[in-house]
């Protein structure tokens, strides 16, 4: 089941990112197998799927954030610019640095909201003009208008939707190229997540986003490429292992998906 | 019978603040004699003479001040540098464990026999070490004297032994509470490991390192055997650290037992200097941790 | 479309480097010079454990014989004779300790945690406990000196097996409150309810049902404290004195092995010496052996 195969129109775009194969594991635990995508740069690609199916598992294969986690292993390839990531002559620190990562609970830095976004400009060597980065990075985020009177205050200050968006602009701060954001909005209101939406409807025009999410009418909303991702229990395994049904524009997946399990998760009837 | 097993266990609750104020008033009602006769003139001086009924604690209050806090000075980077390698993924989870347990067991190691070790075992391991340093920087008052056995430096040294599992154990626990959010979130914007430790993981687990450090200030302070065992116990003040000194500790293990008149209220009064000394250590290390605990 | 880096005057704004692993660049560098020094540091902070053990085992355990512990010390500058009075003496001086801190700290904990989590009567008394477990050793010593050695309030004695108990378990005592306390505190407070429901009164809730559901953190907190106050020297060399005899009875001085390691190891003599290596080794594996016990007991409670 290769998703290049069912969707031929993916190769023809410029590739970004390529998963080849992927199987993760924790432990002796396979949590995703068989993973065949390429994701579009320039453009917002979601995934979708019920929980524990592997979603955020994947995203944090793309900037080899699964490192920190002890025991988990990966078998196949991601590339990324044509460099297997997972080569041992990759530094993952540098990875990290193209491909920035927003979290499902929002983890501002205990510093002030001005140096949470500078610390990461530094880290990245900035030599611009940071009181102009800060500026820019926080109105890309909509969240310079909340913050910009108390930008030498904590950023654990702020409530949870602004600290979200603060966040997001840590994140572009550092002109990634990539940015995964693992559930960004499952913690905020509605308007803290249509302004978070207004921004990345503005950031894809210079990144490539790739963002798990449980709110369907999300994905259609910001993205322009779907994967539906689900799990089943296989013989002798402990757990249910996830894999990708099936990867397409978001607009086929929601209404010609290819797949009978994908048009049972989009019409609400599992999941 | 439910009643009255309340105002039982409440009474054994009071007992226990019952004893802290009768420590406090005990060594007080001791020194009170001493404390009228030398005054504030018992911290600045130092002759310690039982013939002449004189005495000024300013050896034993310097050396163990200078004792604590250089002993400090060493066991901070060498216990928190422990506590960061048994945290982080450098080397396999079994092999943290075991360091951790041994650190442990370090801790458990009686004083007095630390001291029976220092003795026989590190002091004339390390004298050379000593020797060598006092030819170096002997110019400077601190290496100024010969070492020749005891003194104030085996004493530091035997101290950063008896501190270390304390700041090892304390710090190793902020850090691995330090919320994998935090780390992640460091990691994403692409620093690396040390970068993410000095950055953002120490200052988020500073506030219970320092209340942790301080706890093990007031050990240092109040460590009694082993120091005894190895410092000189010297009446004479000495500045330099390679000669042999004293502390408020020290003194009280060796001269309490045969003191009597005065002498025994001088003792008394140095006790409740130390004992002042540690519980400001001790109060302002909860203080910290209470206060300025960690954000998240 | 390919990437392009966002300049400024046409030089980029960050740093963009090939994502390959590069050991000369300086965060590189720095980062392997930190994890050195750190494995360095943890070397360092092990290496008292084992020289202090190797030692104690090697110089103590060739004195290792039935005589060590059946026979008395010789009398200073002569050779042979054990440690034996010493072995019985640091046991009864714990256990006089422990039958005094046990009772009053395992009631103390109760109350604070069954009775009065949060009133600030139970505040006050945490405080003072923490406060408590933070006094010096030797004070404690000079307390119970002036409280009941120079006092001869206990059986017109002065020096005794009695004080030198009672000195370790004010030692002891903060350490058994907290361990009762925080024990009890995670007992799951539904068990308290299922008591209430079926008509127990409060004690007998308390007896029969918390107190043994927390035993393990609280049997592991006094094996501990038993172990520390077995070690300790300071607050016996005032109190419980020494003697160069078989115990008289509690209310007499007696040796201990702690304070027979700190009067032989300052000795001139080398049998004595000798003497105090073997006591060494006697201590530390009773006091190892009780901690790995006290490590035992609380991993039976997580299977
Ligand atoms: N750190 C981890 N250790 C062990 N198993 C994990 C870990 N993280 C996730 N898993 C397991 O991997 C599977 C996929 O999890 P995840 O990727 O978080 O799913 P999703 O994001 O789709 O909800 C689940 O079965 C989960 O229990
Ligand atoms: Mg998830």
């Amino acid at each position: 089941m290769k998703s290049s195969l069912m969707n031929p129109q993916t190769t023809a775009r410029d590739v970004c990112m390529s998963l080849q194969n992927v199987t993760i594991s924790y432990g002796r635990f396979e949590a995703v197998r068989n993973v065949f995508m390429d994701i579009p740069r320039g453009r917002v690609t979601a995934f979708i799927g019920p929980s524990g199916c592997g979603k955020s598992t994947v995203l944090r294969a793309l900037n080899r954030m699964n490192d920190l986690v002890p025991g988990c292993t990966l078998k196949g390839r991601v590339l990324f610019d044509n460099n297997d990531l997972y080569d041992s002559r990759i530094d993952p620190v540098e990875v990290r640095r193209r491909i920035g990562m927003v979290f499902q609970k929002p983890n501002p830095f205990p510093k002030t909201i001005y140096e949470n976004i500078a610390f990461g400009a530094r880290v990245n060597g900035f030599k611009g003009d940071m009181d102009e980065l800060v500026e820019r990075s926080l109105r890309k985020a909509a969240v310079w208008d909340e913050c910009k009177d108390k930008l030498n205050e904590s950023g654990l200050a702020l409530s949870g939707g602004q600290q979200q968006r603060l966040c997001i602009a840590r994140a572009i701060a550092t002109e990634p190229e990539v940015i995964l954001m693992d559930e960004p909005c499952s913690a905020l209101d509605p308007i803290s997540t249509l302004k978070i939406e207004e921004t990345m409807h503005e950031l894809k025009r210079s990144y490539t986003i790739v963002i798990v999410t449980h709110n369907m009418q999300q994905a259609v909303r910001v993205a322009d490429m779907t994967a539906f991702f689900n799990a089943e229990a296989v013989e002798g395994g402990s757990g249910k292992v996830g894999y990708l049904v099936e990867f397409n524009d978001t607009e086929r997946i929601f209404n010609a998906p290819s797949q009978q399990a994908t048009q049972d998760y989009v019409s609400g009837r599992f999941g | 019978m439910d009643r009255g097993f309340q105002l039982l266990s409440m009474a054994l609750a009071a007992f226990v603040a019952i004893l802290l104020l009768a420590i406090v008033l005990t060594v007080f009602q001791g020194a009170r004699e001493a404390m009228a006769t030398f005054g504030t003139r018992f911290i600045t001086t130092s002759s310690w003479d039982p013939v002449s009924n004189q005495y000024g604690a300013f050896v034993a209050i310097y050396g163990t001040l200078v004792t604590s806090l250089l002993s400090l000075l060493i066991a901070v980077p060498l216990g928190v540098g422990t506590a960061i390698f048994i945290t982080e993924d450098l080397i396999p989870a079994s092999m943290r464990n075991a360091i951790g347990l041994m650190v442990e067991l370090l801790a458990a190691i009686p004083s007095v026999v630390l001291g029976l070790w220092a003795i026989f075992v590190m002091e004339p391991a390390i004298r050379p070490a000593l020797q060598l340093l006092h030819r170096l920087l002997g110019w400077s008052p601190l290496f100024a004297s010969e070492p020749q056995g005891p003194g104030m430096a085996p004493a530091i040294l035997i101290l950063v032994v008896m501190i270390l599992p304390i700041i090892t154990a304390i710090s190793r626990d902020a850090l691995n509470q330090v919320p994998l959010e935090l780390r992640q979130g460091a990691y994403g914007i692409g620093t690396t490991r040390w970068g993410a430790l000095f950055n953002i993981i120490l200052p988020a687990a500073i506030s219970s390192i320092t209340g942790g450090v301080m706890l093990a200030l007031g050990r240092a302070m109040g460590e009694t055997m082993a120091v005894t065992m190895i410092i000189g116990n010297s009446l004479n003040f000495d500045i330099s650290l390679l000669a042999p000194g004293n502390t408020i500790a020290s003194m009280l293990a060796n001269q309490f037992g045969e003191a009597d008149g005065i002498q025994v209220s001088a003792l008394m009064y140095a006790a409740l200097i130390l004992m002042l000394l540690t519980l400001v250590v001790n109060v302002a290390a909860q203080w910290i941790v209470r206060r300025l605990s960690l954000k998240y | 479309m390919s990437y392009t880096p966002v300049t400024y005057d046409n030089t980029p704004l960050f740093e963009r480097r090939p994502l390959t692993f590069n050991p000369a660049l300086t965060r590189n560098r720095f980062n392997a010079f930190c994890t050195a020094l750190a494995a360095v540091f943890s070397t360092v902070a092990v290496l008292p454990l084992f020289l202090v053990i190797f030692y104690v085992l090697i110089q103590g355990g060739r004195l290792l014989s039935l005589k060590l512990f059946a026979e008395l010390p010789p009398p200073p500058g002569l050779d042979g004779g054990g440690i034996g009075n010493a072995i019985v003496g640091t046991i009864v001086v714990t256990l006089v300790a422990a039958l005094i801190s046990i009772p009053i700290g395992v009631g103390g904990g109760i109350f604070l945690s069954e009775y009065s989590r949060n009133g600030w009567f139970a505040q006050a008394v945490r405080f003072a406990n923490d406060v408590l477990s933070g006094v010096p050793s030797i004070i404690s010593g000079v307390f119970v000196y002036g409280m009941i050695v120079a006092t001869r309030v206990i059986a017109g004695q002065s020096y005794s097996a009695m004080a030198g108990g009672i000195a370790l378990s004010v030692l002891m005592l903060p350490t058994v409150v907290k361990t009762t306390d925080e024990g009890l505190k995670l007992v799951p407070q539904e068990l308290r309810w299922g008591a209430y429901g079926v008509g127990a009164s409060k004690v007998v809730t308390i007896l029969r049902i918390t107190l043994p559901a927390a035993f393990t953190p609280i049997a592991t907190g006094v094996v501990l404290a038993i172990a520390r106050a077995a070690g300790e020297t300071a607050p016996l060399i005032f109190t419980a004195l020494f003697s160069p005899f078989w115990p008289e009875g509690i209310f007499s001085p007696i040796a201990t092995m702690s304070v027979l390691i700190f009067n032989f190891a300052i000795m001139p003599y080398e049998a004595q010496n000798e003497l105090a290596w073997a006591a060494s080794f006697v201590l530390v594996i009773m006091i190892l052996g009780a901690n790995l016990l006290a490590r035992w007991i609380s991993k039976l409670a997580r299977p």
